[in-house]
Formats: structure tokens, C-alpha cells, sequence
């Protein structure tokens, strides 16, 4: 690419793009996590006591685990430079923040009510 | 006369220098990106605003309590069946919008037009099924600021838990209530201007205007919003009705 033109041809730059391949398997990998989470909010947790007291925190990483295929493959951030891929991913983090904020915030608010 | 360029007149050619961006995407596509960000910090806002109400409240309605019919068809006993047909038409319609993006890097534009055609059905059809949710929620008494009568409310309940009363019930109903319409029906403005603008985007494709323009991009940046859609969806799905 010349000095002269600086802008970005958009397409075929980056050569690695999602292939129909790439695309079933990132849709079985959905669905497969979609029908765990199922299998346990319908069978596991109901039926067995263990279960149930550790379904809340698996519900949450099986989530992460579909949020990042979706993030990665079909918004096709993992193929992008990775100067936009921090760009994007490292100010999410402070939503940890807020989550710890008022989580926080919650418990006493739950001691002032009850 | 000599042409050599003094060292601070040369044209600066990597990244960081104002050479080229850093980012190597087109300037909309970023932005879209940057937009995203935003709008993922305002859904994980009314998200976590839900989490603290919800853990400061002694009692909540149970997911598998409230969400146990399918409309139209079955009245009660089968939790989270509706639910899961509205997640697995996001998440296909999510598929033929990556379907209609690699048709673009192809050129294909009749490919291209019947992708998006797909995903717009798979919006419509996501759309009804959340219209007939609310229309279900809404008979059984749940609203913005209403909710069911005491003995109707008391079947959303674990009656057998500590802390469970009439008070406690009343005010995580409507804690409940207004949550569930205010995130879903944000998430369902979402789905539904995704889906407008899936159709300007499809017109455009069928009237040439990205054959003529020489790149379908306009479909990747319409399609980074569609699968957002669905992001937050994946989130709506586990926090109302997994946990």
C-alpha cells in the first residue's frame, strides 16, 4: 500500500474469514451449551440438591462461553488487529466494577430492609 | 536543487504515526464497534441494577413458576419450552446473517438478498413470540407498576422458603415486573430497529447499491448490530429465566 492512500480496503486484507464450516460449528457449539444450560435448569437442578446449590455460577460461565463465540466468530473480533480487539474488550472490564459496587451495595441494602 | 525531504516532512506511514489506523478496520465499522461498546455498558447497567434488587429482596418469583406456558398452546407445565424456541430463532437468525456476510465477501448478491431475507423473517418471528410473552404476562396480571392479585401472586412463589409473606411477595412482584418489561422490551426496541434496518439494508442490496459500490461492508456493520442483539439476549435468557 502507497503513502497516498492511506485508507483501508476493507475486505480481503485480513484473509482469514469465517468459512460455512466454520459457521455449523459455531452454531452446533450454541446450541450444544444452550441444551446443557436446559438440561440443568429442567432436570439436574430439580432432581439433585448438589446441583442446584451450584447451578447459578455454571449458568454464568456456560453464558461467558456463548458470549465469547459470539463475540469472537460471528462478530468476528478474534480475526480483527489486535489494537481494536483490546480497544474493545478492556473497557468491558469495568463492568466487573459495577457488579462488585453493587453487589455490595445489595447486602446492605438487604440488612437495612430485613 | 536538491528533493530530499526533510526528516519531519516525510509522510508518515505506520500505524500510531497517522499513517494508516492502528485498528485497520473502515471508519463506519469501527464506530459500530464503539457504539456496541456503548450500548453493552447500558445493558449491563439495567442488568446489575436487576442483580442488587434482586439480592437485596428476601423472596423473587420462580423463573420455572411464571414462565410455564407456551401461548396458544399450553397452558402451564412446561417451563422455559417457549423460551427456548425464542433463543434458538435468535441465534439462527444470528447464523444466516453470518451466512449473508460471507455471501457479501463472495459478491453474491442474490445469495446476499436471501440471507438477509432469512434473518429479517427470524426477526419478526422472535418479535411475536416476546408480543405473545407480554401479552401471557400481562393476562396473568403483570405489568409496569400492577401486579396479580394476592392469591394468583402467590403461585410465583416458594411458599416453603424463609421470608416468604404477603409484603415480601407484593414487593419483589413488582420489583419483578418491572424489571422483566423494562429489560426484555429494551432488548425487544433493539430487536426491533435491527430489523428496520435489516430491511433498508436488503432494499439496498436488491436496488445494486453495495454491486456498485464494489463491497457489501454495509452488511458486516449491520451484522455486528444483529449479533449484539443477540449478545444480550444470551445474557436476558440466563439472568431471567436460568437463575
Amino acid at each position: 500500500m502507497s503513502a497516498e492512500t492511506p485508507h483501508i480496503h476493507a475486505e480481503g486484507e485480513h484473509g482469514e474469514t469465517l468459512t460455512k464450516g466454520g459457521i455449523v460449528k459455531v452454531l452446533v457449539i450454541l446450541l450444544a451449551i444452550t441444551a446443557i444450560e436446559f438440561l440443568i435448569a429442567l432436570y439436574l437442578a430439580p432432581h439433585y440438591a448438589k446441583i442446584k446449590e451450584y447451578a447459578n455460577p455454571v449458568y454464568i460461565l456456560l453464558t461467558l462461553f456463548k458470549a465469547y463465540y459470539i463475540v469472537a466468530f460471528f462478530m468476528h473480533l478474534k480475526f480483527e488487529k489486535t489494537s481494536l480487539i483490546y480497544a474493545i474488550v478492556v473497557p468491558t472490564l469495568f463492568i466487573i466494577g459495577l457488579i462488585l459496587v453493587l453487589t455490595n451495595e445489595s447486602h446492605y441494602w438487604f440488612q437495612l430492609r430485613f | 536543487m536538491s528533493t530530499a525531504v526533510s526528516e519531519i516532512d516525510q509522510v508518515k506511514t505506520t500505524p500510531w504515526a497517522g499513517g494508516h489506523s492502528p485498528f485497520k478496520v473502515e471508519y463506519g465499522k469501527l464506530m459500530m464497534w464503539f457504539f456496541l461498546l456503548s450500548d453493552a455498558f447500558t445493558f449491563s447497567s439495567l442488568l446489575i441494577a436487576y442483580g442488587a434488587l434482586r439480592f437485596s429482596a428476601q423472596t423473587w418469583p420462580g423463573a420455572d413458576k411464571v414462565f410455564q406456558s407456551v401461548p396458544g398452546m399450553i397452558e402451564s407445565g412446561a417451563p422455559l419450552v417457549f423460551v427456548g424456541i425464542m433463543t434458538f430463532i435468535l441465534i439462527l437468525s444470528s447464523v444466516t446473517m453470518v451466512l449473508a456476510v460471507e455471501a457479501g465477501h463472495r459478491n453474491a448478491k442474490k445469495e446476499v438478498t436471501w440471507w438477509m431475507i432469512a434473518t429479517v423473517i427470524g426477526g419478526f418471528l422472535f418479535l411475536g413470540c416476546q408480543a405473545l410473552e407480554w401479552t401471557h404476562l400481562h393476562h396473568e396480571g403483570f405489568w409496569w407498576g400492577s401486579i396479580p392479585g394476592k392469591e394468583k401472586l402467590a403461585e410465583f412463589f416458594d411458599l416453603k422458603a424463609a421470608g416468604v409473606n404477603e409484603g415480601t411477595m407484593a414487593l419483589s412482584g413488582q420489583q419483578f415486573a418491572n424489571l422483566f418489561f423494562t429489560i426484555t422490551g429494551f432488548h425487544g426496541f433493539h430487536v426491533f430497529t435491527g430489523v428496520i434496518i435489516n430491511i433498508i439494508i436488503t432494499i439496498n442490496v436488491l436496488k445494486g447499491t453495495y454491486e456498485k459500490r464494489g463491497s457489501y461492508l454495509m452488511i458486516e456493520k449491520v451484522g455486528l448490530y444483529w449479533h449484539f442483539v443477540d449478545l444480550v439476549w444470551v445474557f436476558v435468557f440466563t439472568f431471567f429465566y436460568l437463575v
